[in-house]
Parts: C-alpha cells; structure tokens; sequence
C-alpha cells in the first residue's frame, strides 16, 4: 500500500483537518506537560474505576462526537440548501451521512445514556459504586477505543460511505472494497462489547446493590429505566455482535453470509441488522424517558403519577421492541401476513407510550411547575416527541409506509424522536444532575438561550422534511434538481445552523459556569426527591458515608417533609475498589488490534491480542481487592 | 411556554391547510393518479386524522396545565397534592389509545391484503432491471426495451417485475404507488396503474452509491391505442440490442439519457450477471490491499 492511499488525499477539507489533529495533539501534549499534569491524568482520570470519573469521560465523549456528527450534518444541509450545489462530490457526501448516522447513535447518544446512567445510577439506589467497577472502566475504553478508531477513517484509508445501516450488497467487498466499511465494522464491534458488558454490569448493580429496603417498587424511575434497558442490551447486543463478525468473514475471508452468489442472502442482514437496531433505539430512549420521569416530578413538585404504570409501560415497550424489526423494509414484499404482524406489532407501541405521556402531563396537573433549564428540555421533549411519535404511528401503516419509505418523511419522524427523545433527555439530564457532580449549577439564563435557539432551530430544521419527504424527496441523495424543493430545503438548512448556535450557547455555557459560576456546594439545589440529593455536591468519590435505610419511594423528599435525616447514625470504615491501568492499556490495545484487521495487517493485529490475552491474565491473578476508608478520611471530607 | 404551543399548532396549521385546499400538486404522495396510490393516499389521510386527534388533545392539556399550575410570584407557598396515581383515569388513558389503535390497524391490515389481490383479467407484464445507475425496462410481450423511461398503456395494470444487477435499490412512482425493493438474486413485484395518460416522476428510493442520486426515470402512461401503436413502430424502427450492448449497458456507471431498443435481453444474463462479474473482473473497483 502506498502513502497516498493511506492517508486520505485531495481534498482541503481533509487537509485541515490533519493539520487540526495535528496541532489539538501538540497543544495537549504541552498543556499537560507545562501544567505538570500527566500524573494527575493517569492517577485521577485514565486508571480511575469511580463510576462519576467513568460518567463524566462519557459525556465528554459524546459532546465530542455530538460536535463532530453535528459537522457532519451542517455540511450534509449547506449541499442541500438549493439544487445542484457544488460544495460536496457525491462520494464526500456519501462518507459523510453514513458517518453523521454512525457516530449520532453509536457514538453520541450511547455514551451520553451511559454517561448519564454512570453519574446516577448507583447515587440513586445508595451503591458506592456499579457492581464491577473494573469492567465499567474497561466498557468506557472498549467504547473510546471503537470510537477512535471508526473517527480515525476520516484522515486515514477513507470513511465508509454506505450507510449507517451498511446494507449489504452494497457494504460488501464487491461493491465497497476500500478500507472504510472494515472501519465501521471494527469500530462498532469493539464499542458494541463494551455495551455488553455495561448492559451486565448495571442489571447486577441494580439487583444486587440497592440500599436496604428499597424494593423493585420503591426504585427511582429512572434506575427502573436503566434495568429495563440493560435487559435489552443483554439480548440486543450479541445480534449486532454476530451479525458484524458474519460481514468481517465475508469482506476479510471469503465466506458468503451476505453476498448474492454462494448461496448467500443480504436480506439477512437486513434482518439481523434491524433485530438489533429496533431494540437499540428503545435503548436509547428509555434512560431518557426515565431522566424526563425525575425531573417533571422534582420540578412539579409532585410524586410521579402512577409509578406502576408507568414501570409496565416501559416492560411492554422492551418486549415489544424485538417483535416489530421487519417494519423497517415493509417493501422487501415478505407477504400481507407479515406485514399485518408487523405493522399491528408497531402500532401496538403507541399504547405504552401513550399511557407515558398521559402519565407525565398527569403528574404536572395541580403541580407547582418551575421552568428551569431542565424542565425546559423535559417540556420541549413532550410534544416535539409525540409529534415523532404520532408520524411513527403513520410509518406503521404498511401500505402508507409504501409511501414515506426511504423519504424525507421517514428522516424527519426518527429525528423527531431521538433528538426530541433522546438529546432532550440527555441535555436536560446533564442539566439536572450538574450540581451534584461539580457543586455548582450551570448558569441558567445561558441555558435558556441556548435551549431556545437549539428548540427553534431543530422544529425549523426537521418539520420541512416531512413535506419534502411526501414530495417525493428520497433520502441519502447528495444533489437534487427539482426546484420545488428548494424552498423548504433551504429553510432546513438555516434550522441546522439555529441547531448549531444552540450547541456552542450550551457549551459556552459549561465553559463559563466552570469559571464563574458561584460553588454553592449545596446537597439538594433543586429541592429533589430521590438518595442522590443527600449527599454532599460534589458527591464525595465514596458517594455514602453511611448506606441508607429505605422506607418508601422519594425518601429524601419525605424526609424533608418530617425533618429527618436520610443518612444517619454511627460513621464505620468501609471497603471501596481499587484504581487500575489495565482497562485503559487493553483499550490502547483493542485499538491497535482494531486498526491491524481494517488493514488486514496482521503482524499488527496478533501481537495486539497476545497483549490483550496479558492483560487478561493480569486481571485474573491480580489479588488486590481493594481497600479500607476510614473513619477519619470520611470525617475530614465530610466536615463533621 | 405558552407560546411554544402555538407555534406548534402554527407549524401543523400549514400542512393541514394544504391537503384542505387541495394545493397538493407538487405534493406527490398527496395527488395520485393511480388506484394504489389512491388506496395508499386515503389510508395515510385517515391515519393523519387519528393522530391529528392525539395532537390536540395533547397539545390542549399541556397548554392548559403549564398555564394553570405554573410557578407565579403569588402562588409560592401553594403545596401540591401528594398524588400516587388513579387507576381508573389511567385506565381510560390506556382505552383511549387502544381504540386509536384498533381504527387505524383494522384498515391497515385489509389495504394489505387488499392490493396484494389478484387482478381479474391478467395484467401487462414489464421486467425492471435496476443497474448500477440506470434503470432498465423489458417489455416481454412486446419485445422492446427501454431505459430510464417506461412508457405503460393508461386504464390499465401493471405487473412490474423487479430485479437488480448489483445493489438494493427500490422502484418508487410516488403518484401511481408507493414502493418496492429491487433485489438481486430475487425476483419482486409491484402493480401499479395510471388512471389518465400523463408523465410521472420515477425514483430509487434505496441508497446504491455513487451514481444513486442521478438515477431516475419517467412514467408516460398513454392511451392503450398510442402505447400500442409506440410498442409496433418501436419494434419495427428502434436499434436492436446486443449482448454487447446490454452489457455495455449494466457496467457501472451514471447513464442519465433515454435508450430504446428492439429486442430484449435474455433474463439468465442477469441471474448470472455476478459470477458474469468475477469472470471479468468488472467488479466496479480497484480490489483491495
């Protein structure tokens, strides 16, 4: 292989963007190095097994990768705002959506629902950590590893440019023979592991390390919300697993899963693909759905409405999750049986959803309902959601479906709901719980700036395309003639860069609240109800001094109520896990064995999986089981 | 807040407006001309009135409650209710999008099953070949081909045939009826019709590569006298296609003109275009490492 075809060449957008890695990488190199900070880096942030360290990395993460994939989206609008535009080749274009879509969902809302799940969930149940701290952290490298190396496509051997669905024939090595669809497909693999592995993790975490006396019917909606999906990771998950390794056989060996001669069938990855991929968006909209839960009765000031209900809701939604897959190619033409089943079996999901939101404007109902930043985000996401939801309905219909397959209709209903589900969700999320990691809030009055262009800026972008979608506008063209289309189109465009303002608001936002903002250090800032507000902010790394007793649901607001104490009683010593470096070597390595198979290099990739295999064996015989944190240490911290 | 609502409502009003007046034309999916878009347009306008009901109704309460229970400086010491829930409202919120449910699926699943009927007299017979990027029609029965434009006799069914040399894609006329997947290696259908003689816009709906958003194609229906009389002097005038040409034809490519020729490919060259493919090595790029 030459240089030339190693590096991605020809064009001055990619050129800028090597000279941007390059000069990011030399300016953090000699930031760390000036300010004496690589020890503190390994010892605080890169060997760290706390579950707060490991949450905020992923939102980083994701904010990183939430920038990069909105890049992508405004650069995939500018070529769109009118017909014939010339600032993108049809192959550039191609790269670019397949990696929007990529790193939106696996990328972005992943880790930020992991992030999310990481920074709450063990402070809601009284855990001082997740049950296997040292798998968490090597889920999080697993995770940055996959990103890394999909994200590295760009500047090296060239991106995948067939979807994010990656379709096969058309991801097959006939029909995509560069480097990038191996990318995707190793990128995905390693991060999907670590899934996994998170999806194990949480459910033993939530059945094995809740606080005495808190039973299922007592747990916070949220954590509920986390059980539910980690299910669904648990049986989701292994699909996409086994369906990536079948097309890494086919591209890598010659098999034929996939392909159309040897007996092979790319519909089945079709169907693989989706019996994974359904199930994956209800697991990124259940977190969210369980964050909106928190927040709309903190901010009412109200119990949630209907706990149970709406526990049932979200189990009826998991299961019917797995059975509604072939709704995403009606027009394969299995069969009017089939598509009855399914698109009864979809339709079928307004019901629990349904009863949701009922549930949620119920609980606001004779409220006192306060508009913070948070529950902004958690009121935009009610009927922004439901006008995505409603149009889901509409997709159901098989013989309608017929119609918006593929089309603009179909872009605007999934954008409705995951950025009206799940970006809402996580921003509100990030909002909410901000204090408790930090001890300061994020200035507000940005916040509403920012909600407010991003809130406007996303309905101006996403409406227009359910019309263009009915116009007969086909998804994933780089370049339109039809006139017609121009003007919507182009209103969509300024939408994406109202989006765009909204984003850098928020992150200036951060940005200055971590300068300026007072450090209140306040337990409970915004009068909350669940065990994470008992503890001091910032939540100290051990979380609870002592482990509470639960007696009911929202305990720290009833205790408020009656002027108790939620933590009480004598100060003992108590036991919390080590740091280790190995998850964060194995994610190097992971990487290293990764890049190895997308080149097909394998005197690259054996030796990077005997490391891995060390490492294994490390963990296995290392007998180091922690340590003890006394009295006196929790005292001092504590201030008592 | 209040005004959020609104400008939701402000945002659903112009749509509605549209399909009330009728101005629907370059609206495709919404001026059919053919009885199966016309099945497929009075379902997709039943389903937007069921959902335009949930629309309001959530849009109303959630108005109503943000206006009536929001924090004001004069309601702060108001404590709220300490409410668990209410089975019998939470019963009739479950009811209400069951029967929802039940008035869209019902129809649903008859229009399924319902263009998947059989035409009673047997319907004309065109083969769609979807290449890597253009569009092939044979006409079996006449024995002409065209490519990237089918012309189809008004009044009348359709069967088209799907088939793919190489990827998925998928056959959409937005105002005769909604799509179908061409698969290579297996052979689908769709039946359409056109009502009136007229043009219509043909697109690939499904994601091919490169080439994908230059490939479409035009729909003429014409009275049966004129189709008939074009598929006579056709096969009489047009060049003749070749092997050769055919194969010409399928390479991997853009190819946006209009070809029509007398004569038809024979069907086992494109069940066997992919091994045709590595015998040639015309695998459409360079090989990797």
């Amino acid at each position: 292989m030459r240089w030339d075809e190693f590096f991605v060449t020809g064009d001055p957008m990619i050129y800028a963007a090597d000279a941007s890695i390059v000069l990011a990488t030399i300016a953090i190199v000699a930031v760390l190095t000036y300010f004496k900070k690589w020890k503190w880096l390994w010892t605080e942030w890169l060997t760290t097994v706390d579950h707060k360290k490991i949450g905020i990395m992923y939102i980083l993460a994701a904010l990183l990768m939430m920038f990069r994939g909105g890049v992508d989206g405004l650069l995939m609008r500018i070529q769109l705002a009118a017909p014939e535009m010339k600032f993108l080749e049809s192959e550039h274009y191609n790269q670019i959506f397949t990696t929007h879509g990529t790193i939106m969902i696996l990328f972005m809302a992943m880790p930020f629902i992991f992030g999310m799940i990481n920074v709450a969930m063990p402070l809601q149940i009284g855990a001082r950590d997740v049950a296997y701290p040292w798998l968490n952290a090597l889920s999080f490298w697993l995770f940055f590893a996959g990103a890394m190396l999909f994200n590295l496509s760009f500047v090296i051997g060239g991106s995948p440019d067939a979807g994010w669905t990656s379709y096969t024939p058309l991801a097959s090595l006939e029909h995509s023979p560069g480097v990038g669809q191996n990318y995707y497909l190793w990128g995905l693999q390693l991060s999907g592991i670590g899934s996994l592995a998170s999806g194990i993790n949480f459910i033993v975490t939530i059945l094995r390390m809740r606080a005495p006396g808190m039973t299922l019917s007592k747990m916070p909606m949220f954590t509920w919300s986390v059980l539910i999906t980690s299910v669904i990771i648990v049986y989701a998950f292994p699909i996409l697993t086994v369906a990536l390794a079948l097309l890494t056989f086919d591209r890598m060996f010659g098999t034929h899963f996939f392909t159309v001669d040897g007996g092979g069938m790319p519909m089945m990855w079709v169907n693989l693909f989706w019996m994974w991929g359904h199930p994956e968006v209800y697991i990124v909209i259940l977190p969210a759905f369980g964050i909106f839960s928190e927040i709309v009765s903190t901010f009412s000031r109200k119990r949630l409405f209907g706990h149970n209900a709406m526990v049932i809701s979200m189990i009826a939604i998991a299961g019917l999750s797995f059975i509604v897959w072939a709704h995403h190619f009606y027009t394969m033409g299995a069969g009017p049986g089939v598509n009855s089943f399914f698109s009864v079996s979809t339709m079928l999901i307004a019901i629990p959803t349904g009863v949701k939101i009922f549930n949620w404007l119920a609980t606001m109902y004779k409220g006192r309902i306060s508009f913070t930043v948070p529950m902004l985000w958690t009121l935009a996401f009610i009927p922004n959601f439901v006008v995505g939801g409603v149009t889901g309905v509409m997709l159901a219909a098989a013989p309608a479906d017929y119609q918006y397959h593929n089309s603009y209709f179909l872009i605007s209903h999934f954008h409705y709901v995951l950025i009206g589900g799940v970006v809402f969700g996580m921003i509100a999320g990030l909002y909410y719980w901000w204090p408790k990691l930090f001890g300061f809030k994020l200035n507000e009055r940005q916040g509403k700036h920012g909600f407010w262009w991003f809130m406007i800026g996303f309905n101006l972008t996403f409406f227009p395309q359910y019309i263009l979608g009915l116009m007969g506008m086909p998804r994933r063209i780089y370049m339109y003639t039809n006139t017609d289309w121009s003007a919507l189109n182009m209103a969509s465009t300024i939408g994406t860069f109202m989006q765009g303002v909204g984003f850098l608001i928020i992150c200036y936002n951060i940005y200055w609240s971590i300068r300026y903002a007072p450090r209140t250090n306040e337990a409970d800032p915004w009068n909350g109800r669940t065990l994470e507000w008992a503890i001091p902010s910032p939540a100290p790394y051990y979380n609870f001094s002592r482990i509470p007793e639960i007696k009911e649901m929202d305990p720290v607001w009833y205790a408020k109520k009656r002027g108790e104490k939620v933590i009480d009683g004598p100060l003992e010593k108590f036991h919390m896990p080590s740091n280790s470096g190995v998850p964060v070597i194995m994610g190097g390595l992971f990487f290293v064995f990764g890049f190895g198979f997308v080149f097909g290099w394998f005197w690259m990739a054996i030796p990077a999986f005997i490391g891995i295999l060390i490492c294994m064996a490390t963990r296995s015989f290392d007998y180091d089981d922690g340590y003890y944190v006394s009295v006196d240490e929790v005292k001092k911290i504590e201030g008592v | 807040m209040t005004k959020k609502g609104l400008v939701k409502l402000g945002a659903i009003l112009p749509f509605l407006l549209l399909l009330l007046t009728g101005c629907t034309e370059k609206i495709d999916v919404l001026d059919p001309k053919g009885p199966v878009a016309q099945e497929q347009y009075n379902l997709i306008l039943w389903s937007f009135a069921l959902v335009s009901l949930v629309l309001i109704v959530v849009f109303v309460l959630f108005t109503i409650i943000l206006i009536r229970y929001r924090e004001r400086p004069d309601n702060m010491d108001y404590e709220p209710p300490d409410t668990h829930g209410n089975t019998k409202l939470e019963i009739l919120w479950t009811l209400i999008p069951v029967i929802i449910v039940m008035a869209l699926a019902i129809p649903t699943v008859q229009i399924t099953y319902g263009l998947e009927k059989k035409p009673e007299q047997e319907p004309m017979k065109i083969q769609v070949v979807a290449a890597d990027w253009k569009w092939i029609f044979k006409y079996p029965e006449q024995g002409i081909e065209t490519v990237n434009y089918v012309n189809i006799p008004a009044g009348q069914k359709i069967n088209f045939q799907l088939d793919s040399t190489a990827n998925m894609n998928s056959f959409w006329v937005p105002k005769l009826g909604g799509q179908e997947y061409t698969m290579p290696g297996h052979t689908g259908y769709l039946m359409l019709q056109a009502d009136e003689p007229g043009e219509f816009d043909g697109k690939s709906a499904n994601f091919t590569g490169e080439g994908f958003a230059h490939m479409n194609f035009k729909v003429i229906a014409q009275k049966p006298e004129d189709f008939d009389k074009w598929a006579r002097e056709t096969k009489a005038t047009a060049p003749k296609l070749t092997d050769e040409k055919f194969q010409e034809i399928i390479k991997k490519g853009i190819l946006e003109e209009r070809l029509t020729f007398s004569g038809t490919h024979d069907d086992s060259v494109i069940e066997t275009v992919h091994q045709y493919r590595k015998k040639t090595g015309e695998s459409g790029g360079h090989e990797q490492h």
